[in-house]
């Protein structure tokens, strides 16, 4: 639909609802008189009645003429606006008609109202009528007795959870909250090999119950997994129950309503739920890594569903994780981890770094197995409690590391396949003290509430350049 | 009312081609033997080398950098022009 042209003269744009649209009646019907005046409704079609008016029923003239206030009023030569005032001022409504003596008893000014054409609860749906479109996407019909809701689960394209049915109005809102146009291509999905757009992203995120400002952390996100060395087809192929963990830093998590205090790897954040689980909904629905098919989880894990939190950078005292990733402090930014659910690791005495290194370290040996070192990555999530222990001590990222590391030595002989009556181990005839982590291969970063001297361990998949190396992305708006 | 949404997939067309005709015999053909670098595959693949070449079969071996990320495609190529009939082993 094209942009209706005015009649020439003068237009005014009014509603009903709008207190100062019916205190300027009296003008309007004087200039209707002469020198004539197109009256243009956007709610009451018999509002103001006299004059009559044309009804706005689909406010296409006023999201066409970005009328933004009413009343507004447009004088137009040759089918131009040529000039144009908003709300009521005498003044300026006596010159722009050229006509003295407007509204004798009427007070001389009263602002006018917002137009409906501009009405939030509206305007994502005017855009799709009145806009035209610039979405690329197949769209599909739902049925009158069809429920969206059921239709979306029938056809696969859900997590076993409802998702929001991504309609045009929605996935237009949500491209709202990126610069990047929706065709660019983000990255190639797999295991399909697919492209996928910014605005597949959008839909993806729509159906995940994201909100606009997420998209920018959900774009980057896809962009992280899905490349080599992180490997995203390994993960979905692989027997093991790990999926992208998602760890977000730097002020836009705040920005955005992260959470990264009480309860961050748990419910009830509307981002950090629906940013981990836009992830995989693409993946599931462009990329087609579905459970079952490319899919091979034994077990899988909840966090399959969508792993997303931010680090708590005010409350670290060892930075974030994308700073020991080179992120500059203050910078956005989001690193990809291949890694299974979180597991609790309790030291409520401990008040001595020493001694806390040595739980920590107990427990990071016992990983996945105990007898199994240096294939396998993790994160060490500790929260402010067990942070403060090693900050009230002095150390810093690179002490606690090194303390860890040091702790987290086996002997070969110990480690091998048979030793302790336990079949599993690393190969018979290695020799020397082998290290449970490469010298890269654990990671630190900070989250959960001020209460409660607890760690969270997130165990890794295999690692390197024989499995998943983690990605650490600024977040691009 | 006639809801519509967009389509959330890759709406991709898939390209199907048909596999090659199973061959009545090994005799005289080359079989890859493709190991994914999971452990003991080997020992799986050994034992159908033999079983191959005592039906006449010439066995050439080949393996995957790592299991977890699909062969690449000039390994893939390589197996194609050199094979007439590849074998590939899972793990463990």
């Amino acid at each position: 639909m094209g942009k209706p042209v005015l009649p020439d003269g003068l237009v005014v744009v009014v509603k009903r609802d709008c207190e100062t649209c019916r205190t300027v009646v009296p003008v309007l019907q004087q200039l209707a008189a002469d020198p004539g005046l197109a009256v243009y409704t956007q709610d009451d079609p018999d509002f103001p009645g006299d004059p009559a008016a044309i009804h706005d029923a689909d406010l296409g003239v006023s999201w066409h003429h970005e009328i933004e206030t009413v009343p507004t009023l447009i004088k137009v030569e040759d089918g131009v606006e040529v000039d144009r005032t908003v709300g009521w001022l005498r003044t300026a409504w006596e010159e722009l008609t050229g006509i003295d003596g407007l509204g004798p008893d009427l007070p001389d000014f009263r602002p006018g109202c917002g137009s409906k054409s501009v009405d939030p609860d509206l305007v994502d749906e005017l855009r799709v009528r009145h806009g035209g479109s610039i979405l690329q996407a197949r769209r599909i019909e739902i049925a009158d007795a069809e429920d969206d809701i059921e239709m979306m689960f029938t056809r696969g394209w859900t997590d076993g959870l409802p998702v929001v049915p991504p309609t045009e109005a929605r996935v237009m809102a949500m491209l709202d909250g990126t610069t990047r146009a929706p065709d660019e291509i983000v990255a190639t999905v797999p295991p399909d090999l697919v492209d996928v757009t910014v605005e597949k992203v959008a839909i993806a995120a729509v159906m995940a119950g994201c909100k606009p400002e997420y998209l920018p952390w959900v774009l980057t996100a896809v962009e992280a997994v899905c490349n080599d060395e992180f490997n995203m087809h390994g993960l979905l192929a692989t027997t093991m129950p790990v999926s992208p963990v998602i760890v977000c830093s730097g002020p836009g998590t705040r920005r955005i309503g992260m959470n990264s205090g009480i309860n961050a790897m748990g419910q009830g954040n509307r981002a950090n739920s629906t940013i981990g689980r836009a992830l995989q909904l693409l993946v599931r629905n462009v990329g087609g890594g579905r459970p079952g098919e490319v899919d091979r989880a034994t077990h899988g894990n909840p966090g399959k569903v969508g792993f997303c939190f931010a680090e708590d950078d005010t409350a670290s005292p060892y930075g974030t994780l994308a700073g020991q990733f080179g992120i500059d402090e203050g910078v956005d930014a989001i690193t990809v981890f291949a890694g299974e659910g979180p597991h609790c690791i309790v030291d409520q005495l401990s008040r001595t770094p020493e001694s806390l290194a040595n739980s920590l370290a107990h427990q990071l040996q016992a990983m996945h197995h105990h007898k199994l070192v240096i294939a396998f990555d993790a994160i060490l999530v500790m929260g402010p409690e067990h942070a403060r222990v090693f900050a009230e001590a002095g150390w810093d990222r690179d002490r606690i590391l090194f303390e860890l590391h040091s702790r987290l030595t086996t002997p070969a002989a110990e480690l091998a396949r048979g030793a302790g009556d336990i079949a599993e181990g690393v190969p018979i005839g290695l020799e020397g003290d082998l290290p449970k982590f490469t010298p890269t291969g654990l990671m630190l970063a900070c989250a959960g509430g001020g209460a409660g001297l607890f760690s969270m361990l997130i165990a890794g998949w295999a690692n390197g350049a024989k499995g998943s190396t983690p990605v650490t992305r600024a977040v691009r708006y | 009312m006639t809801r519509t949404i967009l389509d959330p997939t890759g709406e991709r067309t898939v390209a199907e081609r048909a596999r090659l005709a199973r061959p009545a015999s090994l005799d005289g053909l080359t079989v890859g033997l493709l190991d994914i670098s999971k452990p003991r595959g080997d020992v799986f693949l050994d034992r159908l080398e033999e079983r191959l070449a005592g039906v006449g079969a010439n066995v050439k071996r080949y393996s995957k950098p790592t299991f977890t990320k699909p062969a690449p495609v000039d390994l893939r190529h390589e197996i194609a022009t050199e094979c007439h009939v590849v074998i590939e082993a899972l793990a463990d």
